[in-house]
């Protein structure tokens, strides 16, 4: 193809840009993890804090990230209800903890206390999820792909504001368990206890995730589907059903998600989905859109450099509160895999057929 | 009763008529060719009669039933099963999954096991590979499964459209011995091909399609010896 000299030169001035940017940014990590380091700031137990810390919230990244990355999968459709999904699910377990809290159930029962709460926000998440699609999205299948996203924004402020008009502006304290308050010691190190089981859980709801979708019927279908609509009808799967099966189970980890995250935060909220959010998208695109073992490891490197991010790089670079810039590590990593590697650790490239 | 009765058919994609009034009779037992050039309107047809597409006007005939109710996932029930253009290999899914996706309208696992293994008789070479993601198949093995898939379904009738396309022609052999067998264990065939000389040789009767209408239909040897056929499809002067 010839190109003028105009064109050439603006290819190298955006390709030097993007050098340029990359330069910049590896010199600040490495710069302030090195000037960190050097002045000793922190102590090895402090960084296992924050690694396990990072863990625990990278988890609860990953089990929402699970939910873009199938409906994306299957629709090549962003859902931006999700992180409402999400908090769907941990407003609708705090009424029903709260209620089992008063009754003396939790403290009774931890682990009931614990279990009831999460499979009824998996069901509310996934009812509601349910309704969305076939609401908000199902009628425009066909419609050019901005329509189906607009939509999606709109269910989003939907639900956001559903919950604030029928519980209000304020956050809700989600009521503890106690027999998960305090610490483990392992090897001399103390880990709280809270952190442990959500990680735990996350990893055991994953697990159970990912033997549905690689060896159940419907998982096999599943995959079928989101590879080609028409073949699968050929073979006799109903992709409707299978698409709102998708939206259901993608739903219920997030809706799982939202009460360990209450668990850790100890809050609920309106607009509690909306960072977690955006950070489990930002895991999906990370470990590669579309890909359910990427979701997972996204969400969980997330999770970990949001963690020590800011004491490693962001202190050693002289920032006086590296932790208010905790968000904005998210958000550059998303615009970088964005620009520099679109499809994520994992994923494929997206061809111009799949996109 | 003819086991596929396609009559009159209209079926159009937005305001572009593919199909102009089709009549298509398959008896049972048959094994019939559609012919024709690129855009004729063969795969149309068979998506058609599949529900993947919707006839605007005219009805397709399953046994006497009218198909027209049906979407395409339900017509799989119905007896009636296809083998894609382009073949529609799941490609991250095992040949195994691939299988058993074919057999997904079914529930009894034995009988699907037996067909398993019935496919993997007629085609060796899939057994071999029976664990590996289908994507790292050739195009040769890629259609072979593509046809066992379809047979998991335990058709009755058997849609099949260019099953010769891009294989080399020992290639082009076995997939059409492999119809003939099909064929004798009383599996109904339609079959569209562009290579007209192997689809005749293996067909009873056939159709010739021009921009959605049938220009000619009679048995395959009379079709073979048509002039024009001989012309458009065969290329003998
Ligand atoms: N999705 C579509 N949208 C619009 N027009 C289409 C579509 N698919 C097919 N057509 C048109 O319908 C007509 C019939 O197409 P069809 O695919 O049935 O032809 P074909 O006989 O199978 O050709 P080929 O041998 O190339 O596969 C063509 O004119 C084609 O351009
Ligand atoms: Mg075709």
């Amino acid at each position: 193809m010839r190109t003028t000299l105009g064109e050439r030169l603006t290819d190298w001035a955006i390709s030097g840009f993007m050098w340029g940017f990359r330069i910049l940014i590896v010199f600040i990590v490495v710069y302030g993890t090195f000037s960190t380091l050097s002045s000793g700031k922190y102590t090895g137990e402090q960084w296992i804090d924050f690694i396990i810390f990072g863990i625990s919230q990278g988890s609860i990244y990953a089990l929402i990230a699970l939910g873009y990355t199938m409906v994306y999968g299957i629709l090549r459709m962003i859902n931006f209800a999700h992180g409402e999904i999400f908090m769907s699910g941990a407003f609708s377990a705090y009424f029903l903890a709260t209620w089992l809290d008063k009754m003396g159930f939790i403290d009774a029962n931890p682990a009931l206390g614990l279990i009831i709460p999460i499979l009824f926000a998996m069901f509310m998440s996934a009812s509601i999820s349910m309704l969305v699609e076939r609401i908000a999205y199902r009628p425009l299948r066909n419609a050019p792909r901005l329509v189906p996203l607009i939509s999606a924004i709109g269910a989003s402020f939907f639900l956001q504001y559903t919950f604030r008009g029928f519980f209000g502006p304020g956050v809700y304290a989600y009521p503890p368990i106690k027999a998960l308050q305090g610490e483990w010691v392992f090897f001399g190190i103390g880990i709280l206890k809270s952190q442990v089981i959500v990680a735990v859980s996350a990893a055991v709801i994953m697990a159970i995730l990912y033997v549905i979708v690689m060896r159940t019927k419907i998982g096999k279908a599943m995959r079928a589907v989101s590879e080609d609509k028409d073949t699968a009808a050929l073979m006799g799967i109903d992709v409707n059903r299978i698409i709102v099966s998708t939206f259901a189970i993608g739903a219920a980890m997030a809706g799982a998600a939202g009460v360990l995250y209450a668990l850790i935060f100890r809050q609920v909220g309106f607009f509690m989905g909306f960072t977690p959010g955006i950070k489990a998208f930002t895991s999906a695109v990370l470990g590669g859109i579309g890909n359910i073992p990427g979701a997972m490891l996204g969400g969980l490197v997330l999770g970990v450099f949001e963690s020590i991010g800011p004491a490693l790089f962001l202190d050693g670079l002289g920032i006086p509160r590296p932790y208010q810039l905790k968000d904005a590590i998210a958000y550059t990593m998303l615009v970088m895999i964005l620009l520099f590697r679109p499809s994520g650790i994992l994923g494929e490239r997206l061809t111009s057929k799949k996109a | 009763m003819s086991i596929l009765n396609i009559n009159n058919v209209h079926t159009y994609y937005g305001n572009i008529h593919a199909l102009k009034g089709l009549t298509i009779t398959v008896e049972k037992g048959e094994i019939v060719t559609l012919i024709g050039g690129n855009g004729a309107g063969k795969t149309t047809t068979l998506r058609t009669i599949c529900g993947l597409l919707q006839p605007r006007e005219g009805d397709v005939f399953f046994n006497g039933e009218n198909l027209n109710k049906y979407k395409a996932h339900e017509v799989v029930y119905k007896g009636i099963s296809m083998v894609p253009e382009g073949r529609g290999i799941f490609t991250r899914l095992t040949i195994t999954e691939n299988l058993e996706m074919g057999a997904y309208s079914r529930n009894n696992a034995e009988e699907i096991k037996e067909d398993m293994e019935r496919v993997f008789t007629l085609f060796p070479r899939l057994k071999e590979r029976r664990n590996q993601v289908a994507g790292t198949l050739s195009g040769g093995e890629q259609q072979m499964l593509a046809t066992g898939r379809a047979l998991m379904t335990r058709p009755t009738v058997l849609l099949m459209d260019e099953p010769s396309m891009g294989l080399a022609p020992v290639l082009v052999e076995l997939i059409f011995d492999t119809i003939g067998q099909i064929n004798k264990q009383g599996v109904t065939i339609l079959l569209v091909e562009q290579n007209a000389h192997m689809a005749l040789s293996v067909a009873h009767r056939g159709y010739v399609l021009q921009t959605g209408e049938i220009v000619l239909s009679d048995t395959a040897e009379k079709l073979k010896n048509d002039p024009t056929v001989q012309k458009a499809y065969l290329g003998i002067e």
